[in-house]
């Protein structure tokens, strides 16, 4: 009989299974049909999600799993996983979003030559995903942690005969690495603090003890937010996140936008009963969400490139759920990462069909038009667009007023500073997005390629993003629209701490009009400008400077290079090419060198030459002559 | 059986040369094979006999009278400290000899040389009289330097001798203080002895004899220098590159994957029990270099452009883990530290036999040679990619389990070791990234590298088993910790309370976590 743990450890364990059948064993054979058995293998996980998170009920608040994993004196480490309501809402967007990015890659990467091993990677990243979402303990997250930006390096790098895809996909993985060893000294403070890494035990204790040391636990939450940081790709470490558009477009899709890189919320939501003690730490967190967000969404503007329009608006938006957490707004956060997992998805594998449409074509200023031609793809994005602009009653429209709000009401001092703060990247968003929208689908066509719609694989899995994306805002409507009850808020309420909300001075119906309003403003504003090139050459010329500012994206990765990378060269040549072979070689052939000198010195006095003992003999003679008759003579 | 296990585990190599002396030269090759084989079975019966639970202890002692009237005995014994090491000793043979299957010139010789080698290393692991340690340490240098410098590169001679003169100078100091504490002992308690243990129990002094240091002081340095050296600790590690470089590929996989763990073996076993209060002392010293090490070894490992020169360097990097977790004095970092010798053993090991792999096809160790790789032999890029992941420690793999448990006690011990020790992290997978990068990506620039043939049948046997051993090294490293971590813990404390209570050294370092 299968228990539901045994289902968990399924799970898990089938896009494992699905990566080694397509990586490993049937390869050639089946190359053809890799994308039908990975998706297959994606869409039974997500089966058992679906079977698990009817499982859960009032009663069985947690489904567990555990096996040994290594034990070192009182260090035990198990695998260790549980299923409870926060993991049912992240496992159901991966598995349920990643089984159709799944269906939709087998039409995308329909002309490639052998997919399996793409397949294999998009499994594989599935698999490491479950587990660092399912996984009890800060290690076992660890794992699936850097699995998944293993992963993520694999797919960026997947066309590795351009060195500039493999490149990205190196950048990637190494300024993730600089988080992930914020995360392993934050786990180490954790450890040292409470003797135990398992998120249980952790709450347990902090329920119960208020002996611990505020300023070591601010500690704690500082480094694990260094190490999401770089998942998440916020300031200062999201350089990785447009560079790594160089993959396919699903994988963006999936890794980039809808699942991996929300990874650090997850982390931080995950630890939220740590969060919500420290103040301090929450302070930075905020600045550094919402400074993201307007930073993103300023460089966001000026990019030409579809995908990488939408790499930043990214990375703006999961500044947005940073504010949230940053807020103690932990609900917010998870809400709206649902929400922007279906839209973000959405607008990818829509961007997606369109280069593949234009074969290849990202230039933005290339497309236009292509309402006509690609109807299908059209009406979808204009739901996500509308989505992330946050037009009611789309679903962006909920999560983003229920971060914008908990932001103003979270009664720190600066609330006021960081909702305005978000309320320009929000309005900036809607912006930039309807540039791209107006540019991509309206007016006339202004590239050389033949567009054409995409296949059905390709239709249906934007077909039900956009049906998530309208509909996924009313499982949270927030309390100042009494017109529903906040559903997934109660569902999430076992796991989550309750928003501690605080009086502010406009209310939230007041904010929301605020936000709305900005929100139309920015899409009249793109509109305005975009659907007339004219206008926007004549804005160009005004605002010169500052399109040079943003679409050099602030010299940040040129500023990087001076600072970090040619030092570090300058000093590893150093070190190599005169330190190791000069200095320390030298040394220690020292004594070698000492002996060998010597050695020669003997050999010149034991030359055997005649003439020079007699030499010698004939000066010894003359000095000691000289120095007896010194005295005499003088 | 388990009463003659063990001498049957060191002399089963030394029947393989003598079958190769009368056979043809191809034959050899099987011969040493085989012989190779017969040592992995028995290391499996030494698995299953070995028991964790009492792994302090030395097991299955097998003893010769050799010189009696000084009471130097041929005996050997295993315990949980040389258990991992002969494990690894005995499963990397085969993987060395399969990689030097190609080597065509005098192949008996050849083959003799690595079954020596095995002979030796064994012993050193196993021998538990002082003097049968010195033989055996010694006995190593011969076949390796021949392998060095007959059937190297170029280079090879220079190579040669510099690996022995940086190892024998160590080796000489060495048994000087061996000497010192036999004679010691001997007016200590009125009797001659080589017994390791029994050796232990001799006081050696902590007064400051000359410039500050004790004669506790010099026996340590005198003992320890020849371990740094083999480690090699910073900046006694340039004898390394040049030695790896030169090498044949099962040379290079045997020297890296069990001749540098004699060093960190050596200081468990001497340094440390014979000189508590001198190592404690030297934390500062040693702690400090293997930091420097572990930076600086990825450093100029990212700057090289041969292949076997970055792996070289990356093993000063990651010896200088093995140090510092030896250094924390804690368990975890301790056992980290054992766990993280046998992990480097596979991992480098592994790359080196890769390395192998491509020398074989064409010849070359240098990047601007490659590129592009990964179309023309996948299976090949998929292993190369797999080990190196191995070898950055990515978790579920076996790399990751020692650098964490090492981190962890560092971090326990004190927190900046692990702040610096961390950024290996970093810089741990950028020189591995960039060889990635160098030889597998990009799109194929020589036209010699257009043909090349992917994995044969060779390559398979020995990166399958590999594989496996990283695999289960990552996932379930307790069939291997259950055997040695109570060893450890249980010869840790009777070595360092020996002049320590549990309050002064292990006590204090804990009260502050």
């Amino acid at each position: 009989m299968l228990s539901s743990s045994h289902i968990l450890v399924t799970m898990i364990l089938l896009p494992l299974l699905g990566s080694f059948l397509n990586g490993i064993v049937i390869r050639p054979a089946f190359a053809k049909r890799a994308g039908v058995i990975a998706t297959f293998f994606a869409a039974s996980s997500f089966a058992c999600a679906v079977f698990l998170f009817f499982s859960l009920s009032h009663d069985v608040k947690a489904i567990n799993w555990s096996t040994n994993w290594f034990t070192v004196g009182e260090f035990h480490q198990q695998w260790g996983f549980k299923f409870d309501a926060l993991t049912a809402v992240m496992a159901l967007v991966v598995t349920g979003i990643g089984s159709l990015i799944h269906l939709y890659s087998i039409g995308y990467m329909a002309e490639e030559r052998g997919p399996s091993r793409y397949f294999a990677y998009l499994n594989l990243f599935l698999f490491n995903m479950l587990v660092l979402i399912a996984s009890d303990n800060l290690l076992g997250l660890f794992v699936g942690w850097e699995g998944v930006g293993l992963c993520s390096y694999l797919l960026i790098g997947y066309w590795y005969e351009d060195i500039d895809k493999a490149k990205a996909g190196m950048k990637a993985f190494l300024v993730n690495r600089i988080g992930d060893a914020g995360f392993l000294i934050g786990m180490f403070y954790c450890y040292q603090i409470f003797h135990t890494i398992r998120f249980d035990e952790i709450a347990q204790l902090l329920a119960t003890s208020s002996q611990f040391d505020l300023h070591l636990l601010n500690i704690v939450a500082f480094f694990l937010f260094v190490g999401a940081s770089g998942k998440s790709a916020q300031i200062p470490l999201y350089v990785w996140l447009p560079d790594a558009m160089a993959g396919p477009t699903p994988v963006s899709a999936l890794i980039h936008a809808a699942t991996m890189v929300t990874a650090g919320v997850y982390l931080i939501c995950r630890m939220n009963f740590l969060y919500m003690l420290t103040a301090d730490a929450n302070v930075l967190i905020a600045w550094i969400g919402a400074g993201t967000a307007l930073f993103a969404a300023l460089i966001a503007m000026a990019q030409s490139d579809i995908k990488k329009v939408l790499a930043y608006s990214t990375v703006s938006q999961l500044g947005l759920m940073f504010l949230a957490v940053g807020s103690r707004a932990y609900f917010a956060a998870v809400f709206h990462l649902m929400t922007h997992a279906f839209f973000k998805a959405l607008l990818f594998l829509g961007a997606g069909s369109v280069i593949h449409g234009l074969h290849g074509e990202q230039n933005i200023f290339n497309m236009g038009g292509l309402r006509k031609k690609m109807p299908g793809t059209f009406l979808t994005c204009l739901i996500a667009t509308a989505a992330i602009c946050g037009i009611p009653p789309l679903s962006g429209f909920f999560s983003k007023d229920t971060i914008l709000f908990s932001a103003l009401a979270s009664g720190s001092t600066q609330s006021s500073l960081l909702w305005g703060v978000a309320l320009v990247a929000s309005t900036l968003t809607a912006f930039y997005m309807t540039r791209m929208f107006v540019l991509v689908f309206l007016g006339n066509y202004r590239g050389e390629a033949h567009p054409h719609e995409s296949p059905w694989v390709m239709m249906l899995p934007l077909l039900i993003l956009a049906v998530g994306s309208a509909l996924t805002g009313f499982l949270g409507v927030p309390h100042g629209l009494h017109f529903m009850p906040n559903l997934m808020g109660h569902y999430l309420a076992s796991v989550l701490v309750e928003f501690p909300e605080q009086a502010t001075l406009i209310s939230e119906h007041a904010a929301m009009f605020v936000a709305t309003g900005l929100a139309l403003f920015g899409i009249s504003v793109g509109w305005f400008f975009y659907s007339r090139p004219s206008r926007a050459e004549s804005a160009y010329k005004v605002l010169k400077p500052m399109h040079l500012i943003f679409s050099n994206k602030f010299w940040i990765d040129e500023l990087y290079g001076i600072v970090f990378l040619a030092p570090f060269k300058a000093i590893s040549s150093f070190f190599s090419s005169f330190v190791d072979p000069t200095v320390i070689d030298g040394l220690a052939l020292l004594p070698v060198r000492i002996s060998s000198g010597v050695s020669v010195i003997i050999n010149v006095i034991q030359s055997g030459l005649v003439q020079f003992y007699l030499m010698i003999l004939l000066l010894g003679g003359l000095w000691v002559l000289w120095s007896s008759l010194k005295g005499w003579v003088i | 059986m388990t009463d003659s296990l063990l001498a049957l585990l060191v002399f089963v190599p030394l029947v393989g040369v003598v079958l190769c002396v009368p056979l043809s030269q191809p034959l050899a090759r099987w011969v040493a094979l085989l012989t190779s084989l017969v040592g992995v079975l028995l290391t499996a019966l030494l698995y299953l006999y070995f028991d964790g639970t009492k792994a302090e202890q030395l097991q299955m002692a097998w003893s010769l009278p050799w010189i009696g009237s000084y009471g130097i005995y041929f005996s050997l014994a295993v315990d949980g400290i040389s258990f991992p090491l002969v494990l690894l000793t005995k499963v990397m043979m085969p993987i060395a000899l399969l990689a030097s299957w190609g080597e065509e010139r005098r192949l008996r010789a050849f083959m003799s040389c690595f079954l020596l080698l095995d002979f030796a290393m064994t012993g050193t692991f196993l021998a538990t009289d002082i003097f049968l340690f010195y033989v055996f340490w010694e006995l190593m240098l011969i076949p390796m330097i021949l392998l060095i410098g007959v059937w190297g590169s170029q280079n090879r001679i220079f190579a040669a001798l510099k690996f022995f003169l940086f190892t024998f100078s160590g080796s000489v100091l060495m048994l000087v203080s061996i000497l010192w504490i036999f004679t010691q002992y001997f007016q200590q308690f009125g009797n001659y002895t080589g017994e390791i243990i029994e050796l232990s129990k001799v006081g050696l002094s902590t007064h400051s004899i000359v410039w500050g240091l004790s004669t506790q002081d010099l026996v340590f340095w005198g003992l320890t220098l020849a371990f740094l050296i083999k480690v090699p600790l910073f900046p006694l590690h340039t004898w390394l590159p040049d030695a790896h470089v030169q090498a044949p590929t099962g040379g290079s996989v045997l020297l890296a994957a069990v001749l540098l763990k004699m060093g960190t073996y050596g200081l468990m076993r001497f340094s440390i029990p014979f000189a508590p209060e001198s190592f404690v002392r030297s934390i500062p010293i040693l702690s400090t270099l293997s930091l420097i090490g572990i930076v600086y070894g990825a450093w100029v490992a990212f700057q090289q452009t041969d292949m076997k020169k970055l792996v070289a360097y990356s093993s000063v990097s990651h010896l200088g883990f093995v140090v510092l977790g030896l250094c924390t004095l804690n368990r975890e970092g301790l056992t980290g530290s054992v766990l993280q010798v046998v992990n480097h053993g596979i991992s480098s090991g592994a790359l080196f036999v890769l390395v192998g792999i491509l020398y074989e096809r064409r010849h070359s160790r240098q990047f601007e040679d490659f590129g592009g790789l990964a179309s023309v032999m996948p299976k090949y890029a998929f292993f190369l990619v797999f080990v190196a992941c191995s070898s950055m420690a990515v978790p579920g793999l076996n790399g990751f389990v020692g650098e964490f448990l090492i981190l962890l006690g560092a971090f326990k011990a004190k927190p900046v070791w692990a702040y610096i020790s961390v950024t290996a992290a970093v810089f741990g997978a950028l020189y591995l990234l960039v060889m990635i990068r160098q030889v597998l990506f990009g799109p194929v620039t020589s036209g010699e590298n257009k043909n090349l043939k992917d994995l044969s049948i060779r390559d398979w046997a020995s990166l399958v088993p590999i594989t496996l051993m990283i695999l289960a090294l990552g996932i379930r490293p307790n069939f291997l910790l259950k055997k040695m971590d109570p060893a450890l813990d249980g010869f840790w404390k009777s070595s360092l309370k020996k002049s320590f209570s549990e309050s002064s050294v292990l006590g204090k370092r804990d009260k502050k976590v």
